[in-house]
């Protein structure tokens, strides 16, 4: 096969490379053209290319379900996708601005609690939080900053505005396929890097180093920074060791580190040695048996001890997760005014809370034309589309609703973008999504785009890596010939 | 450095340098056997004997045949020791280490694992199959080039060293001694010997072959190919690099540059002193298998002496509060 853009129709859906059918957008224009220019066999050719690189690279994700053969190959689609710098710059201030106020609303949740005292945010949202910890409150971490490392997802409606799907702040994953996902179109298309001025991405692995090590409960030139794993079984095992290979740190398991004097030590061939920071890849319940789940073998007895002493940084650190609640995120626009005076730059999907009861009967009337979310799963678990789904499925979804009104939130669906994966016969449009992360510390930084999920699945508009989604090099383009 | 990260790197250069080892002795052993007259029953069996894997084939190994023996020895998932296996192990143990070593690295170590995953069946021919071990033998050549060229010679590096040495020797000495067992006459029963007599010299070189030690040998050894001559250069050569003494002076050096080695290394010092002193000769007329598994036995000491002093945590910490208690 090869392309012809003529024949390629996204539809009403805002399409990422072409305005309307044979018509490219400008940014665009050097790759559509090039992809055109491609003999059907080049393509297949290049397909191939990427899918020998990604196995000899090992570049792998793990299911849960697949045990016997846990690591499965990335799937990856070889066409880019561009958003051009002007656009982007402007979602870089909003996301940063966005995790500022977050970082401020949690650290007044565990001490002031001004916010609610004032009345902007209710007080019950806060009791049956699932992800609030007791344990942490009056905590004042470095910098005043609970999550370090967020991973926003984002979506473009049909006019190509970017919202804001939902805030990831306790353990987001993907950076590492943003990075290898580079690497693989270099391999793939090196010719395209000729035509096209590309923002690297490759910065992030010392962004981080720098973000966690300015952490340090101890004034070291060199502080003895790690990563935490829950270890070969975890479905995010490869970003783990790739993250603290390209940092040059320990990567660690629970078995490996003790507290001692409340101090946290690793296991070496020389004994112990004292850790400073630790980039936690494991949940809150699973971080110390003392205080959380006793049954837990992948943290470490005495953790939390360790870290409220103010001997040890964790990132990000523990009861973050209170403002990774899909029905907190309908306050973050309330936020972003509350903390910083400021008009939010990035949208918020419009969200209806059923634990408001005229809200509730809203959303149970109108099932099939919502997406509707429980609080705090993620990896798109737990949710119904409604207009996907069967009567039969609404009706038994409207009962659990019923059932417990506060851990339920809906949202009108919003037709995610489009941008074209290599069909059989032509390219053909799918479903994306985009999830930039976000570093704060003592400074901010922005990924120069992000991981581009897609929905491999024709119409579908789920892009989880466990249910069957796939993925895009995304690439953040200056405008102007190279 | 991590003591779980020693232990699996450790392991990494164990199982690399186990790949090679079975792809030599496979390789070896069906160029010999083209050599050898019909009805000759030497040969595949005692592969097995020789990676001492016998538990696990379960069936008579003087009744089996290249085929079954070959699948075993390469592609078997029931046997540990296998090929397959052998790199499946590597594999895991630089997955869960890759951050440590240089990214080409575990490119190579994942590369050779799937190439001979994906190609399993045609390892079982004769006509492919050369080809292919001789890439597993350059591969693994390969990474231990690589390392040497491109790593930080650390600690994890002396780990690595110190697994593919401590393999290397283990394998020379089952080499040696799975020669004895088809070429010396045993005791009763001589007529297999008799008829393998006029073949004797074949199956030394062979010996040396699955060593690469046969040319070097010849260097060395200025005489005809004879037993006394191939186990003593063997057992007690220190520069061939297969050899079991220049195998353990390899891993002495290796020991001394990592922390606490003391005690481990006065072990390996010992065992090196003993290999040294044997009487080859004398112990040829009677003993030397006894001598071998002697031998074999203390090396499996000084691997458990090694895990108890850098990988097992509880040890560490004993001997740790003994040394802090005596200062």
């Amino acid at each position: 096969m090869q392309i012809d853009w003529r024949a390629y129709d996204p539809g009403q859906f805002y399409d990422e490379l072409i305005s309307s059918p044979g018509h490219p957008r400008k940014a665009t224009r050097h790759l559509a053209k090039y992809l055109a220019s491609l003999s059907g066999e080049d393509l297949q050719e290049r397909k191939r290319s990427a899918e020998l690189a990604i196995k000899t690279m090992g570049i792998s994700f793990t299911v849960y379900s697949d045990a016997g053969n846990i690591d499965r190959a990335w799937p990856f689609d070889i066409i880019p996708r561009i958003i051009p710098q002007k656009e982007w710059q402007k979602t870089e201030r909003g996301l940063i601005q966005r995790l500022t106020a977050l970082n401020c609303f949690i650290n007044d949740i565990y001490n002031d609690q001004k916010i609610i005292k004032d009345k902007v945010v209710p007080a019950e949202l806060l009791l049956d939080s699932a992800n609030f910890r007791r344990e942490c409150m009056g905590m004042k971490p470095a910098f005043g900053v609970w999550s370090h490392i967020c991973g926003s997802d984002l979506i473009r409606d049909h006019q190509g505005e970017f919202y804001v799907l939902e805030d990831n702040l306790r353990v987001p994953s993907g950076v590492s396929y943003m990075l290898e996902n580079r690497k693989v179109t270099k391999r793939v298309f090196p010719e395209l890097f000729d035509n096209h001025n590309i923002v690297p991405v490759t910065e992030y692995p010392n962004q981080l180093f720098d973000t966690l090590a300015a952490l340090s409960p101890r004034p070291l030139d060199r502080p003895e920074v790690v990563v935490l794993t829950p270890g070969i079984y975890n479905s995010a095992y490869f970003e783990h060791s790739y993250l603290a290979q390209q940092m040059g740190v320990e990567l660690v398991e629970g078995s490996d580190l003790v507290v001692e004097n409340d101090c946290v030590y690793m296991r070496t061939i020389k004994g112990l040695a004292r850790v400073d920071v630790i980039y936690r890849r494991i949940d809150d319940l699973f971080l110390d048996p003392e205080m959380f789940n006793p049954d837990s073998v992948l943290g470490v007895p005495g953790l939390m001890r360790a870290w409220l002493k103010g001997n040890v940084a964790l990132a990000n650190a523990p009861g973050a997760g209170v403002a990774d609640d899909k029905v907190i995120y309908t306050f973050v626009p309330a936020m972003i005014k509350y903390y910083l005076g400021e008009e939010p730059i990035l949208n918020n999907v419009p969200s209806y809370l059923c634990i408001d009861p005229q809200q509730c009967d809203h959303v149970l009337k109108n099932l099939d034309k919502l997406v509707v979310k429980p609080a705090n799963e993620s990896g798109g678990y737990g949710m119904i589309i409604g207009p996907q789904a069967s009567k039969k499925e609404r009706e038994e979804f409207a009962g659990r609703i019923k059932a417990n009104p506060r851990n339920y939130m809906a949202q009108p669906l919003i037709s995610l973008s489009t941008a074209p994966i290599i069909g059989s016969k032509n390219a053909e449009p799918r479903h994306i999504d985009l999830r930039p992360f976000v570093l704060q510390g003592k400074e901010h930084y922005v990924t120069p785009g992000g991981l581009t999920r897609v929905a491999m699945v024709k119409g579908s508009y789920v892009v989880n890596s466990s249910q069957g989604g796939g993925s895009k090099d995304t690439w953040i383009v200056v405008e102007g010939d190279k | 450095m991590l003591s779980r990260v020693a232990e699996r790197i450790y392991w990494l250069g164990r199982y690399m340098e186990r790949s090679e080892n079975m792809a030599r002795m496979v390789n070896v052993n069906t160029n010999l056997l083209l050599d050898l007259p019909r009805g000759v029953r030497v040969g595949w069996g005692s592969l097995i004997d020789i990676s001492g894997t016998g538990t696990y084939f379960n069936r008579d190994t003087e009744q089996a045949d290249e085929r079954t023996v070959v699948r075993f020895m390469l592609v078997d998932k029931d046997n540990p020791s296998s090929l397959l296996n052998s790199l499946s192990w590597a594999r895991e143990n630089a997955r869960i280490t890759r951050e440590i070593m240089p990214m080409e690295a575990w490119e190579l170590i994942n590369d050779l694992y799937h190439s001979i995953k994906d190609n399993a069946n045609a390892l079982i021919a004769r006509r492919e199959r050369g080809r292919m071990l001789l890439h597993v033998i350059s591969q693994v050549q390969q990474f231990t080039g690589l390392l040497a060229g491109c790593m930080t010679h650390n600690d994890a590096y002396e780990f690595i060293r110190v697994g593919r040495n401590l393999e290397r020797a283990d394998m020379t000495t089952r080499i040696v001694d799975a020669g004895l067992v088809h070429l010396l006459p045993a005791n009763g029963d001589t007529s297999a010997v008799e008829l393998l007599m006029p073949y004797n010299n074949v199956l030394w070189m062979s010996v040396l072959r699955s060593l690469s030690a046969y040319q070097m040998y010849r260097q060395h050894v200025r005489d005809r190919v004879n037993a006394k001559d191939v186990v003593t250069f063997l057992l007690q050569n220190e520069s061939f690099p297969r050899a079991l003494a220049h195998s353990l002076a390899e891993l002495e050096g290796c020991l001394k540059k990592l922390p606490n080695s003391k005690a481990v290394v006065s072990t390996v010092g010992r065992v090196r002193e003993k290999v040294l002193q044997a009487d080859i000769g004398l112990l040829l007329e009677s003993g030397l298998h006894e001598y071998i598994d002697d031998v074999q036995a203390e090396i499996g000491q000084l691997h458990s002496q090694i895990a108890g002093t850098w990988f097992d945590p509880v040890a560490i910490a004993r001997t740790q509060r003994q040394t802090q208690g005596s200062a």
